[in-house]
């Protein structure tokens, strides 16, 4: 397969000589990225109309046209079930000329859009979804996972709560694709620091009361709580954590994964102190600053890092036709890893032969209210986690097609 | 210490049972709502996980706005929430009085879903946080289990409410009339009763309600536009399990379901969705009516 990619970015940089002069080489005379999403439900703040909005804003930053044809959104509310996602996905590769899917919130939507892509060689930009099985095992030659994974939560806020003496865990995970992939790799980067996990629970998703779970998770004894779940399942079960004296009795709450969202729904009076794992927050340098103000001046809320990562990963895909002269699936992906990411959200970002986009990752703590200035000012940076540390190297993955 | 049962320590079986009836308080308020609905209007009301939610953004506004906190909110939800679901009842509901049950039902699942795509539109669905009042900060450490004062309070809330509704309905002149209006509200309305008025009165009430619920619910889950979605479908089962429109079932069934749900958390959380479903399939088998329903 490296071989391969080698060879068409190969053919794909010779195509790219030959359309600098006639830029003429797009499918149907459009280029057509299909947003599929949660529009209404549960991870609809992270994700949903504000990742529309963030692919939009690419679509009017690049100017509206690459190669001289037109640049087109759709979206759809997958509503979080893999049988929507997959159906509107094939239909719109089979009759409403898409190009790429993006977005893609919840693994189990994502792994379903996968197979589509497959199918219909089409390129999907995976930015919602967490789970490292979509560069391991179900990995497919014409994906990119864009912004983040369990592996690089589990490195990320894992390792340093173990190695602050945190050594025995208690998973309260979602019962799906993704809770379970969260447990799994965090589960590894806890035994490989030396520390045990004493058991899990996996709870329905969605869920609402958490307090059997907590109350589970109490009774195990275990130093650190994992929360192997998202959106409104994490910021109730931290809710409840607290109510149940959890943090009174001297265990610690790792949120494995928790977005700036989740954060500002929750309040800092409740969220303080969270550690947590983050691929890209708002007030971190100039560009980001400005960026993330160009997005709150449309939508009233800071961008997650899933809506950074669309914008990014489109902006990448958009300059990767450019430069690949063609929107033909094999030129523009062998492109897309060709060149490097750098913009405002990530510093020589890479994409590898499994898909897997690295970039550097940022361990977080929510401040205090006392330490916020202000609405959506939540996060002081702990620490840089380099890409290579947070997603592993290429070697580590398991995907067949590397 | 205790011999284990089925392998887990008591406390934490204990813990559970406790936990199961807290939020067996919850299903018994909101499907005693539903219930009470059902029984006076003949209404199938989805919209009630809505106005369970439209509850808890009231307190959220009330506090946010007016400064009013918790207890306030107590009182004061409940009647504009009522006062809301009045209006929907005079104006929607009544012109579909001498139709099918499944309008009333295909019109407020409408409503539920205008209600819900609404707040997810102006407050995103992750939701607004709602402190715990004051005094019920904190908790008591019962041997077996940490309980919050506030999931106390709960329950003590929720029973006193439910016991006061059935005084209402089997013990009071109102009651009576309410009951009389079901059986036969042509004659009732000939005797100078004013039935629509009272149908109007009952479903406010049912409404009322789900927003004290409501209420009760916003400092343990996060105030948000989906919280009712959920919840909604359970409380169907329970009030289907207990009998549509029995009150009595509908308080019963609901704390029993809550500790079922409760158990089925310990022994086999992943079921702990569908196990109430799956004993209204066997009751539903069993006894078609419900658990104390009236058999037709």
């Amino acid at each position: 397969m490296k071989v391969l990619a080698r060879l068409a970015a190969g053919v794909s940089a010779a195509a790219c000589l030959a359309a600098a002069a006639h830029a003429q080489d797009v499918s149907d005379g459009v280029v057509k990225v299909g947003i599929l999403t949660d529009m209404s439900g549960t991870y609809s703040d992270l994700a949903g109309p504000g990742a529309v909005t963030a692919a939009e804003m690419a679509v009017a930053d690049f100017g509206g046209k690459v190669l001289g044809m037109p640049i087109e959104i759709v979206s759809a509310d997958h509503q979080n079930k893999a049988d929507i996602a997959a159906n509107t996905a094939r239909e719109w590769g089979d009759n409403e000329k898409v190009d790429a899917f993006a977005e893609l919130v919840t693994t189990s939507t994502a792994l379903a859009v996968y197979e589509i892509a497959n199918q219909q060689h089409k390129i999907a930009l995976v930015s919602g979804a967490a789970s490292s099985p979509l560069t391991n095992d179900k990995c497919i030659p014409t994906g990119v996972h864009y912004t983040y994974n369990t592996t690089a939560l589990a490195n990320g806020t894992a390792k340093a709560v173990v190695a602050e003496g945190g050594d025995t865990w208690f998973f309260i995970t979602a019962d799906y694709a993704f809770g379970q992939a969260l447990e799994a790799d965090t589960t590894k980067v806890v035994e490989a620091a030396g520390g045990q996990v004493l058991g899990s629970v996996k709870h329905p998703f969605p869920n609402q009361d958490f307090s059997s779970f907590v109350l589970q998770a109490q009774a195990s004894g275990a130093k650190v709580i994992g929360l192997a779940n998202a959106g409104a399942d994490t910021t109730n079960a931290i809710k409840a954590a607290k109510e149940f004296g959890l943090i009174q009795g001297g265990q610690q709450i790792a949120a494995l994964l928790m977005f700036i969202t989740d954060v500002n729904a929750l309040g800092l009076d409740t969220a303080q102190g969270i550690q947590l794992t983050t691929g890209f927050y708002w007030d971190m340098n100039d560009e980001t600053r400005a960026w993330s103000q160009k997005f709150f001046d449309k939508t009233g809320k800071m961008p997650t890092m899933v809506q950074a990562g669309v914008y990014s990963s489109l902006m990448h895909y958009f300059q990767a036709i450019e430069a690949a002269g063609t929107d033909e699936t094999d030129a523009v992906m062998a492109k897309m890893r060709e060149m490097p990411i750098n913009d405002f959200f990530a510093t020589n970002g890479k994409i590898r032969t499994d898909g897997r986009m690295v970039h550097d990752m940022y361990l977080v703590q929510v401040k205090t209210p006392e330490e916020s200035k202000g609405p959506w000012d939540y996060y002081k940076i702990i620490r840089t986690i380099p890409g290579d540390e947070a997603y592993g190297t290429l070697d580590e993955s398991t995907c067949p097609t590397k | 210490m205790f011999a284990d049962i089925f392998g887990f320590p008591p406390q934490v079986l204990f813990g559970q049972l406790l936990l199961g009836l807290i939020n067996g308080a919850f299903y018994a308020v909101l499907s005693l709502g539903l219930a009470v609905i059902f029984g006076l209007l003949n209404i199938v009301n989805f919209a009630h996980g809505a106005l369970y939610m439209l509850g808890a953004f009231v307190a959220y506004f009330l506090l946010t706005y007016g400064g009013i906190g918790y207890w306030g909110a107590l009182i004061l939800a409940p009647i504009i929430v009522g006062a809301f679901g009045a209006l929907i009842e005079r104006f929607l509901l009544r012109r579909l009085s001498g139709v099918d049950h499944l309008y009333g039902l295909l019109l407020t699942f409408g409503l539920a879903l205008i209600l819900e795509g609404t707040f997810v539109k102006f407050f995103g669905a992750s939701g607004k946080p709602y402190p715990t009042p004051a005094g019920l900060q904190g908790g008591v450490n019962l041997g077996f289990m940490f309980l919050p004062w506030y999931r106390g309070w709960v329950v003590v809330a929720s029973l006193v409410v439910c016991l006061a509704t059935w005084l209402l309905f089997e013990r009071t002149k109102i009651g009576a009339y309410l009951r009389a209006g079901t059986e036969n509200p042509k004659l009732l309305q000939a005797f100078g009763v004013n039935v629509p008025f009272l149908t109007t009165l009952a479903y406010g009430f049912g409404v009322g309600l789900a927003a004290f619920a409501g209420v009760l619910a916003a400092p343990i889950t996060q105030v948000g536009p989906l919280m009712g979605s959920n919840l909604i479908i359970i409380v169907f089962a329970v009030v289907v399990i207990g009998g549509m429109g029995s009150i009595v079932g509908a308080v019963v069934t609901g704390l029993a379901m809550g500790v079922i749900e409760g158990l089925t958390k310990v022994f086999w959380p992943e079921a702990s969705a569908t196990v109430i479903f799956f004993v209204m399939a066997i009751v539903l088998v069993l006894r078609p009516a419900g658990l104390f329903g009236k058999t037709a």
